[in-house]
């Protein structure tokens, strides 16, 4: 019998809960809030399912019910991207200009 | 237009430079290269999927259209905000994609052909499962996060609230959603699917109205796995080996936050979970009549000390933050290293309104962040060390909570700055802080409070040095 495609994914899955395990536990934690806010910019890659469902459609209605939602979606993911990834930026480039003036 | 195979190797590429983006995070050098991945990690993502879709049609001109009304949005935001909200921007973000998810799950429920699930009313089983998780925990995620964020903006009081029956109401909804997708996969019906997210909204609230304002780093951290959740969890549904990586990844990158910030306070989790503490009512009212002694000083007094000082430690707090004193305290700290003074910083894990937000606090200051250390690096200086001086903190240095097993603080990991030859305490008043605990250190020989204005106190304490 064939391994349903769910159990690899499921494996994916659980391997990647390993891997975040122990990627985080190495973090710094003077870096944890942009830890926080860059983990919340690549969660937004759920924009990939919002894009799919905004381009679904039979091409004279592309303003039918589950492509709105999609559409939406998209915008808040959007704003998450983008947001996320500047701000984990605007933060990171304040612990750069350091080793000033040590004597 | 590619291949789903092509397609599936380059949504693990992103998925793979998502984990780089974390990893990159292990130190301030590799931080900024991580983030980098991180983007590139995203554009490879969005790329990828409109060459799958391959639909060039005029919907894709309105997709770019809302992409950047999102992006320039999001873009405004991050320039914008300063850098004590970042709490109240991070509990806003959650709850955005908290509602991306749920929006992806509706539409795929409306359109399953479009994913390649089935058609309307004849769903696969495991994709409805799949799908049902993924917007009730983005549903909760949702209101959860802005509960979080109407606390941390201020615009609902931070006191927990309470009633009776609670728990069991929460626990009974969530039986409620289980037997709700139980009933969605058997008859397909589209009413248990707009119920099943209408109480996760619900519960959503519910969970997150007891917690009180001081456990705020902890609902943060919380909603971040949360948000990782769902978004894995839509993953599966959508066969999409980057978003099962990504979910998986901030899923537990929040639990750890969450633990850490518990094991900061002292608190088991479900203790934070159950909620009811740290709210602005808890204050013991009769711990205020016995009136103690207390010395106090003024800037010339507390310059005095730290000109004498050969070594200082400075242990912010939130406080400091609010009073945006951190660039008078900066300076205050330049003066002293000018004399010959060793300064360094000693930060909490709690300090702040989310894990690690003083330190980028006083990064915005251009405080070297080699000067700064965490709680373990540090508390074996500070018997060594001349002047502690305190601005902005409170509960995180009370000794109470390693002499008085009675405390609601009792066995949270304190700075030990009592053990300095002197302590300098800028507060406004003797008020106890967050946990409603009166700080003992208040009282003792060798402290010294400066009754003022965090920032104006420091920025005297300069002119006087």
């Amino acid at each position: 019998m064939e391994i349903d495609p769910f159990i690899f994914r499921f494996s994916i899955f659980i391997l990647s809960i390993f891997v975040g395990y122990y990627v985080v536990w190495s973090v710094t934690p003077s870096l944890h809030t942009p830890l926080m806010s860059v983990t919340n910019a690549i969660s937004s890659v759920i924009i990939v399912g919002a894009i799919i469902a905004a381009l679904a459609s039979s091409s004279n209605d592309i303003f039918g019910t589950s492509n709105i939602f999609g559409f939406l979606a998209i915008v808040l993911a959007a704003v998450n991207i983008f947001g996320g990834f500047l701000v984990t930026q605007r933060m990171l480039q304040m612990y750069k200009k350091k080793k000033k003036d040590k004597k | 237009m590619i291949s789903p195979n092509l397609s599936a190797i380059f949504y693990l590429i992103s998925g793979i430079l998502f984990i780089l983006a974390l990893r990159g995070l292990s130190s301030p050098e590799t931080s900024r290269q991580g983030n980098f991945f991180g983007i590139l990690g995203m554009i490879i993502a969005i790329m990828v999927t409109f060459l799958t879709v391959g639909n060039f049609s005029t919907a894709m001109n309105y997709v770019l259209l809302f992409l950047v009304i999102g992006g320039a949005i999001g873009a405004f935001i991050a320039f914008k905000i300063p850098m004590t909200a970042m709490p109240e921007l991070v509990a806003g973000f959650h709850s955005l994609v908290g509602l991306a998810a749920v929006f992806v799950a509706i539409s795929a429920f409306l359109n399953p052909q479009a994913f390649n699930l089935g058609s309307s009313g004849n769903i696969k089983l495991a994709s409805l499962i799949e799908m049902s998780i993924g917007a009730a925990v983005g549903a909760i995620t949702f209101s959860g996060s802005i509960i979080a964020f109407l606390k941390l903006r201020g615009i609902m009081s931070g006191s927990p609230i309470i009633f009776i029956g609670q728990h069991l109401l929460n626990l009974l909804l969530g039986i409620f959603i289980i037997v709700l997708i139980y009933f969605l996969c058997k008859t397909q019906s589209e009413s248990f699917f707009w119920g099943m997210i209408v109480t996760s909204f619900l519960i959503g609230i519910l969970l997150i109205i007891p917690i009180g304002g001081a456990d705020m780093p902890v609902v943060i951290s919380m909603l971040n796995s949360y948000s990782g959740w769902a978004a894995a969890g839509i993953g599966f549904t959508l066969e999409n080996t980057a978003l099962i990586i990504t979910g998986a990844l901030v899923g537990s990158s929040g639990a750890i936050l969450s633990y850490i910030m518990c094991k900061g306070m002292n608190r088991s989790f479900f203790s934070v979970i159950l909620g009811g503490f740290g709210g602005d009512t808890t204050i013991s009212k009769e711990k205020q009549k016995d009136q103690k002694p207390v010395k106090s000083g003024n800037a010339e007094d507390a310059a005095f000390l730290l000109k004498n000082a050969s070594s200082v430690i400075i242990v912010p707090g939130y406080g400091m933050a609010v009073a945006q004193a951190q660039h008078a305290l900066r300076e205050m700290v330049d003066t002293l290293k000018k004399n010959d003074i060793k300064v360094s910083y000693a930060v909490h894990p709690v300090a702040g309104r989310m894990p690690g937000h003083m330190n980028v606090l006083l990064a915005e200051a251009n405080v070297p962040y080699d000067e700064v250390f965490e709680l373990d690096d540090i508390n074996n200086d500070f018997a060594n060390t001349d002047v502690a001086f305190v601005i902005g903190a409170n509960d995180v240095t009370n000794p109470v909570a390693k002499t008085d097993p009675q405390s609601p603080i009792y066995g949270m990991p304190v700075l030990d700055v009592e053990k300095c030859k002197s302590v300098l305490f800028v507060k406004r008043s003797l008020s106890p802080g967050y946990a409603g605990v009166d700080n003992e250190l208040f009282y003792r020989e060798n402290t010294m409070m400066l009754f003022a204005d965090a920032k104006k106190m420091t920025e005297d304490i300069v002119k006087n040095i």
